[in-house]
């Protein structure tokens, strides 16, 4: 049986920026990211030592969900069952595959971008081809979370709370230039959030003000690829080359 | 009414207005002590009876504040603009909410954002703002605010 920590294991997303950790340039990593990092090696390691028996095919494959990435030449774990141990590596690309090509969004549509994203949504457009079929303005059985709009001060809190209600693992998709970085209103407004992300942590970026139907799809499946590449988030972020603003010391 | 007619009613009601024409409407700039009685007599008088108010706004230029009300009659279908002006630093006018009960709501929002004090106003308080924030107009020129407004 899998533990609740080994089922888990590979669904983590880290919680939500500090509101003094401001703006998509920092290279810092999260105070969480680094015991999440921990966690996964510490996992590896134990893993490594022990000899792997037939009762620990459950637990070799819940790593291997996670981030089996992590400097590691070969995929996946290699685990000698009589199948061969193609079948933990294949389960992997499998399950990814499964979750981007269902994702089920959550709408959130707080202004202009909104008629955009429902446009996208009927029949000239239409995203359900590509596995959004099912939007609801509920979190229950949400995957992915589309910012569409404007995030003023007096609605920071309750993304805040649908993002949290939602189930793992869930992506978020910033939708619009309001979304990105308060867009036309970063100068001189008293109540607007610069940016979604100085609330929940976004995936995908779009640009546009709003973006037209076709640029929303392009960052479906912009999405869509980067769960079937399997990298989580801080994984993404490690493997880019260094951008040319400084890093802040602690 | 053409508005030459209208210019001759209004004019009757309240010698001290003057008129401007070179908008949309016809605007009338009203002082703001006279203007409980000429409101009054705008709704009631038979032939202008303008009972519909469909904006109640407030402009900040520098020196002084604005008070513009647009105002249409159902019945005869002309519409008028009256504005008024405001001491900046103490700026208030009589409410009209008990003779066109939208301005109950139009008149919060124009305190909350600009701070104009609204003489036997029912209920005067923050419309959308959240506490807090009594006292900051926002929309004022001068409102200064270093965590949120980023300056060019």
């Amino acid at each position: 049986m899998l533990t609740k920590k080994e089922r888990l294991n590979g669904c983590k997303t880290p919680g939500p920026l500090q509101l003094s950790q401001r703006g998509r340039i920092n290279t810092q990593p999260l105070p969480k990211e680094a015991a999440y990092k921990n966690e996964m090696t510490d996992n590896k390691n134990i893993q490594h030592n022990k000899k792997p028996s037939e009762s620990e095919a459950g637990a070799m494959m819940a790593s291997s969900l996670g981030g089996g990435q992590e400097g590691v030449p070969f995929p996946g774990e290699v685990h000698p069952t009589p199948s061969g141990g193609v079948l933990v590596t294949a389960l992997d690309d499998v399950i990814n595959w499964a979750r981007s090509n269902s994702l089920w969004p959550l709408v959130f549509g707080t202004s202009c971008c909104a008629i955009e994203m429902m446009s996208t949504a009927s029949a000239k457009y239409d995203w359900s081809r590509f596995g959004f079929e099912v939007t609801r303005a509920t979190p229950r059985q949400a995957d992915v979370i589309i910012i569409a709009g404007t995030i003023v001060n007096k609605m920071a809190p309750v993304l805040k709370r649908l993002y949290d209600q939602m189930a793992d693992p869930k992506y978020v998709i910033a939708m619009g230039a309001c979304a990105t970085s308060g867009g036309p209103f970063f100068y001189n407004t008293y109540s607007v959030v610069k940016g979604a992300d100085h609330v929940i942590p976004v995936d995908v970026y779009v640009a546009g003000c709003p973006p037209r139907p076709e640029a929303l799809l392009h960052a479906l499946i912009t999405l869509q690829k980067k769960i079937k590449s399997g990298l989580t988030r801080e994984q993404i972020r490690m493997e880019k080359p260094e951008t040319p603003f400084p890093k802040e010391e602690v | 009414m053409t508005t030459e007619e209208l210019k001759i009613k209004i004019s009757e009601l309240l010698p001290s207005v003057t008129f401007e024409e070179d908008g949309q409407w016809l605007n009338v700039n009203a002082d703001a002590k006279d203007w409980l009685p000429f409101a009054n007599s705008l709704r009631d008088h038979p032939e202008l009876h303008f009972d519909y108010l469909f904006c109640l706004t407030c402009v900040d230029w520098k020196t002084h504040l604005t008070m513009v009300y647009h105002f249409e009659s159902t019945q005869h279908r002309h519409i008028v603009v009256v504005k008024s002006k405001l001491d900046r630093n103490k700026p208030e006018i009589e409410t009209v909410s008990h003779i066109w009960r939208t301005a109950d709501f139009h008149e919060r929002e124009v305190y909350e954002l600009f701070g104009v004090n609204f003489l036997n106003h029912p209920d005067l308080r923050l419309l959308i703002l959240p506490e807090g924030w009594e006292g900051k107009n926002p929309l004022r020129k001068d409102f200064e605010d270093p965590v949120n407004m980023v300056k060019l």
